[in-house]
């Protein structure tokens, strides 16, 4: 130990002004920058969803006028049911499946084209979206006119598929932190293998999944592209209705709904925050 | 192998001479074509009920290889593994009742000491009162009584030490594994749980199989020790065997500090061999195998039988200078170049000479092994 305090000081001394990147000339000027360009929208339009005034430009008075219309909208009201009942199946089964899919590329034997089961289950990320939304788009209708079967099930089918990967990630990430000794040691003690599931694995599991379902939740309530192509009628989710609204001029009233989805979704990251940080 | 009248130094119960554990001529390879790595070679050993039984060896040496493979964490590529009599090689590690204390310790996190501890009791679907009441007594014997409630997070090393040890002997198997359990603890602790591990095993009557690389801890504790060198056991045999009597030139150089002198043996008589040293003196030294053929060898002798006497001295074996001396506290190594080529170092407490001086050097013959490499 003795032997190597000596020349430390000299090394960190030398990297000190490479290090400090703050200490450069503009650097806080372009980050603050950055974040002024990023949130002052946001910020905008939070300030004038509380705006008692159609005005989407001039400020007269605080309210909160246009929750109570948003609220009274049935438009609205009808869109977000949508937005929820396909979101909440879609995370149910994308996280299920997510679950399954972690389990097989980290917990069996390694297999030969494991590499390749990784690279398509993480693909749909990676296709641009308006692809896969025109492509499901294309191959729902050849179902429909197959079975004549209709009905909001190809959406929530359509969102649990994009919302995969978005939950495998953390579920997988959290997979490979976990001890395989754990599972071993709960063997040692005479737990067969559903036992060890159930008692060690699924538990020590658990902050994992809840990250991956919030994730999924979060994504299929965002979702647009996919969405506008798949969706019939009668199956406006929430984003849908802001969209066709905008296109009609802005008004408060979205800026309200707007609002409330920005609430929820920070809210829905800040979970998955804290959990990701809770098992370090 | 030449049989010493038992020296074992286990206090408490004494280990019966029933086998509990028979490794038979297993063999243990990873992965294929170019990349297999074959970690144990054919090995077979036999454990007896009862005994603490120590696997010693380096790292990659296949020790802890066996160990899984009685876990059941492995399966053997090809031999047998027999407990109590029967073959369990192939048995997934839940059917095998055998317990194992991991090097990491591998508590649950999301359960409590309590939990941890009753949770093999639970799997084996005993009924509740009856966890509940082995769990205590495991409790009271790596005395934590105070902390069952405990996430096992908030514990200290040696607590979670404890608990890995008394969660794996709650079910009272018929072995418990323990994978270099005492590694990640600090000196002081590590010399407390030798002492504490000596104990249970003598509470319990269960037999411990004990993987270590640390020599020291394998001679303080063990009942017998297998010695262990890239997928072979070398020897098997109690501490105070393997310490005077090492087998191989491995096992001499592994287990303490040791002399190796090349000499030039000229007969065998019995388990003893004829040696000239290439100082010219004529010796007699014990055998390690009876494989041993005249010839060139090697004779080891260990630095506290080495004694000095006076260069006219009648009862020297050879003559040397003394090239240093170093005083370590409780004595002085002495290190002496031989007249005729080789040093060798003596150890003792009392007066040594200074550096060029003239000494004799006593090597007596009890205390002489010839190796096999």
């Amino acid at each position: 130990m003795a032997d190597t305090t000596a020349p430390l000081p000299a090394a960190a001394k030398r990297r000190r002004p490479m290090a400090d990147l703050k200490k450069q000339p503009g650097f806080n000027q372009i980050a603050w920058g950055c974040i002024f360009i990023l949130y002052a929208p946001i910020i905008v339009l939070i300030a004038f969803s509380f705006n008692d005034n159609r005005s989407v430009v001039l400020w007269t008075e605080f309210s909160f006028r246009w929750y109570v219309e948003a609220f009274g909208n049935e438009g609205i009201r009808k869109a977000t049911i949508v937005s929820l009942e396909v979101a909440a199946v879609a995370t149910v089964f994308s996280t299920i499946f997510a679950t399954m899919a972690a389990l097989a590329t980290t917990r069996t034997q390694p297999f030969k084209g494991q590499t390749l089961a990784y690279a398509i289950i993480n693909q749909p990320l990676m296709i641009p979206e308006i692809v896969t939304a025109v492509s499901t788009l294309a191959f729902f209708s050849l179902i429909k006119q197959l079975t004549g079967v209709n009905g909001i099930g190809y959406l929530m089918l359509a969102h649990t598929v994009f919302c995969i990967p978005f939950a495998y990630m953390p579920i997988r990430a959290r997979l490979e932190d976990m001890n395989l000794t754990m599972e071993q040691a709960a063997a040692d003690l005479y737990a067969p293998p559903l036992q060890v599931f159930r008692r060690v694995t699924l538990p020590l599991l658990m902050p994992g999944i809840v990250a991956g379902a919030m994730l999924a939740f979060v994504v299929s309530l965002d979702d647009v592209i996919i969405t506008l192509l798949v969706a019939g009628p009668g199956e406006t989710t929430l984003p849908i209705y802001i969209l066709g609204q905008i296109r009609r001029g802005i008004t408060p009233e979205i800026n309200a709904v707007s609002t409330l989805l920005l609430g929820l979704s920070i809210a829905f990251v800040t979970l998955f925050f804290l959990l990701g940080r809770r098992r370090k | 192998m030449p049989v010493e009248p038992s020296a074992t130094a286990g206090a408490g119960k004494t280990a019966s001479s029933r086998t509990m554990i028979s490794v038979d001529r297993v063999t243990k390879s990873f992965g294929s074509g170019n990349h297999l790595v074959t970690a144990l070679d054919d090995v077979s050993v036999k454990i007896r009920e009862n005994e603490f039984f120590t696997l010693l060896g380096p790292s990659g040496c296949g020790k802890t290889t066996l160990l899984r493979l009685i876990a059941g964490f492995e399966l053997p590529t090809s031999g047998q593994i027999l407990l109590d009599g029967e073959e369990i090689g192939h048995l997934p590690p839940y059917k095998r009742p055998v317990n194992t204390v991991f090097q990491n310790y591998a508590l649950f996190p999301h359960m409590t000491v309590a939990q941890n501890i009753g949770f093999g009791l639970e799997m084996q679907g005993k009924p509740k009162a009856d966890v509940d009441k082995t769990v205590q007594k495991m409790l009271a014997m790596v005395r934590m009584e105070h902390l069952a409630g405990r996430r096992t997070d908030q514990l200290s090393g040696g607590q979670q030490q404890r608990v890995a040890l008394a969660r794996a002997l709650a079910p009272h198997p018929k072995v418990l594994l323990l994978d270099e359990p005492l590694s990640a603890l600090d000196l002081k602790l590590r010399k407390e749980m030798q002492i504490e591990l000596k104990r249970l095993q003598s509470e319990t009557g269960i037999t411990f199989v004990f993987v270590t690389h640390d020599q020291e801890e394998a001679l303080t504790m063990s009942d017998r020790i297998a010695v262990m060198d890239t997928g072979h056991i070398l020897q098997v045999g109690d501490p105070k065997e393997i310490y005077d009597r090492p087998a191989r030139r491995f096992v001499a150089d592994f287990i303490g500090d040791i002399n190796i002198l090349n000499a030039e043996m000229t007969a065998v008589k019995g388990d003893v061999g004829e040696v000239k040293l290439a100082s010219g003196a004529t010796i007699t030294a014990r055998l390690s195998s009876a494989s041993v053929q005249p010839g060139s060898v090697s004779i080891a002798i260990r630095p506290e039988n080495v004694g000095l006497c006076g260069v006219e001295d009648a009862a020297r074996t050879a003559i040397g200078t003394i090239e240093n001396a170093v005083y370590f506290g409780s004595g002085t190594n002495t290190h002496i170049a031989l007249d005729g080529g080789g040093t060798i170092v003596a150890r003792n407490s009392g007066e040594t000479g200074a550096p060029g001086e003239r000494v004799g050097v006593i090597l007596p013959d009890r205390h002489l092994q010839v190796l096999i490499d």
